[in-house]
């Protein structure tokens, strides 16, 4: 579970959000929608600790998450960022494998668990078949699951996802969703993720949290729509 | 790992052997491989050969041994740790900073009237060039603590050497015709000038700095994804900045600083030994890396004993074609 208490967020010119405060829960999928430059992204980077230039808190359970060392934060969360990653040689199988990174030891070397978890999120993802494939010769869609798949195998109980739909075609876009909903119902994770999708958001999210500067609204997918905030933000009649 | 890499990493060695015993073999005197073996194992053979192969042609061909297995993997560290595949061992500063060492000695210090002195003498060109070196890395290092993007710590290094360089060549325009020729030689690289006991400070500034990149195995691979989800996989990105300086100013600050600056082993080498083996894990390609740095770097000395030739010229003939070959052939690289 993330809580927020009394966020501040943004840049040494432009505050992005003031004085949030809310939580994002386990066991349910969360959209973030807002306008472009609205900073999805930024407070995606900032829940994921790379981002510490904040004022207020960010809790993970008990822990603020700035007083959490590198290894222990990787155990409690991971990122799909919308940063392409394309390296020759590399195979899925391999780019999954890095994804134990937090459990393996000085030299990474896999256990029989360990390659039994990189499979099955593999197959998870629909993957299984590419997992010889090498980085260089697949589509950015295809690229895109191989890092969600990377994000299962960390085994975290928060997943952290920009803009995740984004180079999907359309019927891919709603299986993501339904996969993503699948893990948060099933697997009791805690999901976040960024788009632009807002009827994604409308029919397949658990809750909705919408940036609308300086302020973040999070409600129910339910009360959101009919809170008329999304046709506000967006300037939709 | 796959069934194929121990056939490919025994071949490798094989080759290694090869080379080596040709590379005792070949010079301007050529002496038969079987007076080679004899004058190492002590059998019968004229003093005046076992000589040649004991104290001069076995010290170069282990020094080309370590220098290009320090150079490759060093070259291999920079890309990874730049995600660029243009990075070599020396982006940073440290043949600039080895060579502003040495044209201070050479150079400056007749500038100064202290041509003579003894104290200058025994610190050697070598001592000046690693003291370069390293001053170069930790003032880089100790930048780029205040640098979260990788980008401005490789424009840092960059602009850090050309600003050196160009004091260097104010240096080289003041300095007499004798000081400049030896300052010129010595940018030609050298594997011949190695004294045994500086071969003994070579293997060991060698070893621990593979040791070294032996350790940062697994943070490299993890940087092949980036350094964000690096980061969020666990990996603390300042120590291993600082492990991956150590361990690149040691392999190749130190062979610069006994060798000169030998280009294009770095970055070529790497390339060749992904394509060889057809990996992105470091696990492969630091060893993969550093059997073929020993390889290359064995030829081009066999090329340059044979034509009579500076090293530098011979790995940047053999290096460029190589850079060329990869890249036309992927189109893209790592």
């Amino acid at each position: 579970m993330i809580r927020l208490e009394n966020l501040t967020l943004g840049y040494a010119d432009r505050t992005l959000l003031k004085q949030v405060s809310t939580s994002f829960e386990v066991g349910r999928l969360t959209a973030l929608i807002g306008r472009n430059g609205s900073g999805k992204s930024t407070l995606l980077r900032a829940l994921a600790g790379l981002n510490t230039e904040y004022k207020g808190q960010i809790m993970l359970g008990e822990e603020e998450i700035r007083q959490l060392d590198a290894h222990t934060l990787s155990t409690r969360l991971a990122l799909v960022t919308t940063e392409r990653v394309r390296i020759a040689n590399l195979r899925c199988r391999d780019v999954v494998a890095l994804g134990r990174a937090p459990y393996t030891n000085w030299i990474g070397r896999m256990q029989e668990e360990d390659r039994q978890l990189v499979e099955h999120a593999l197959e998870v993802v629909g993957m299984s078949a590419f997992s010889d494939r090498t980085m260089d010769r697949m589509s950015d869609g295809e690229c895109q699951r191989v890092m969600i798949a990377r994000a299962l195998a960390q085994q975290t109980p928060i997943i952290l996802l920009d803009e995740p739909t984004s180079f999907l075609d359309l019927p891919n876009r709603y299986e993501l969703c339904r996969l993503l909903s699948q893990l948060a119902h099933e697997e009791q994770k805690c999901i976040l993720f960024s788009t632009h999708e807002l009827d994604i958001a409308r029919t397949m999210c658990d809750s909705i949290a919408l940036v609308d500067n300086p302020h973040l609204h999070h409600l129910p997918t339910e009360e959101m729509v009919q809170s008329g905030l999304i046709e506000r933000t967006f300037g939709l009649k | 790992m796959k069934l194929t890499h121990p056939i490919r990493f025994t071949a490798l060695a094989l080759l290694i052997v090869v080379l080596f015993a040709l590379d005792l073999a070949v010079g301007s005197v050529s002496i038969p491989l079987r007076e080679v073996w004899a004058s190492l194992t002590g059998g019968e053979v004229a003093a005046s050969t076992a000589k040649i192969v004991r104290s001069i042609r076995l010290v170069k061909a282990v020094v080309a041994l370590l220098a290009g297995a320090a150079l490759a993997v060093s070259g291999l560290q920079m890309q990874t740790l730049f995600r660029n595949p243009l990075a070599g061992p020396y982006v940073l500063g440290i043949s600039s900073g080895a060579s502003f060492g040495v044209a201070l000695l050479l150079l400056g210090a007749p500038l100064l009237g202290l041509g003579g002195s003894s104290l200058i003498a025994s610190f050697g060109m070598a001592g000046a060039a690693w003291v370069g070196a390293a001053v170069i890395l930790t003032m880089v290092a100790i930048l780029s603590r205040r640098i979260k993007d990788i980008m401005v710590i490789l424009i840092l290094g960059m602009m850090c050497s050309s600003g050196i360089d160009a004091v260097v060549q104010i240096l080289q325009y003041l300095s007499s015709e004798g000081a400049l020729k030896s300052f010129v030689i010595w940018t030609m690289g050298s594997l011949g000038d190695v004294t045994t006991p500086q071969l003994a400070l070579l293997a060991v500034a060698v070893v621990i700095g593979l040791v070294l990149a032996v350790a940062v195995i697994k943070p490299l691979n993890l940087l092949l994804l980036g350094e964000q989800y690096a980061r969020t996989m666990g990996l603390n990105i300042r120590r291993t900045r600082r492990m991956v300086f150590l361990s690149t100013t040691l392999l190749a600050g130190t062979v610069t600083a006994f060798c000169g600056p030998v280009g294009f082993i770095g970055l070529a080498v790497p390339h060749l030994a992904r394509m060889l083996f057809r990996e992105a894990d470091h696990r492969i390609l630091i060893p993969a890396s550093a059997l073929t740095g020993s390889a290359v770097l064995l030829v081009c000395d066999l090329i340059s004993k044979l034509f009579t030739l500076p090293i530098n010229t011979v790995t940047a003939l053999m290096g460029i074609p190589i850079v060329v070959w990869v890249v036309w052939r992927h189109k893209t690289i790592a």
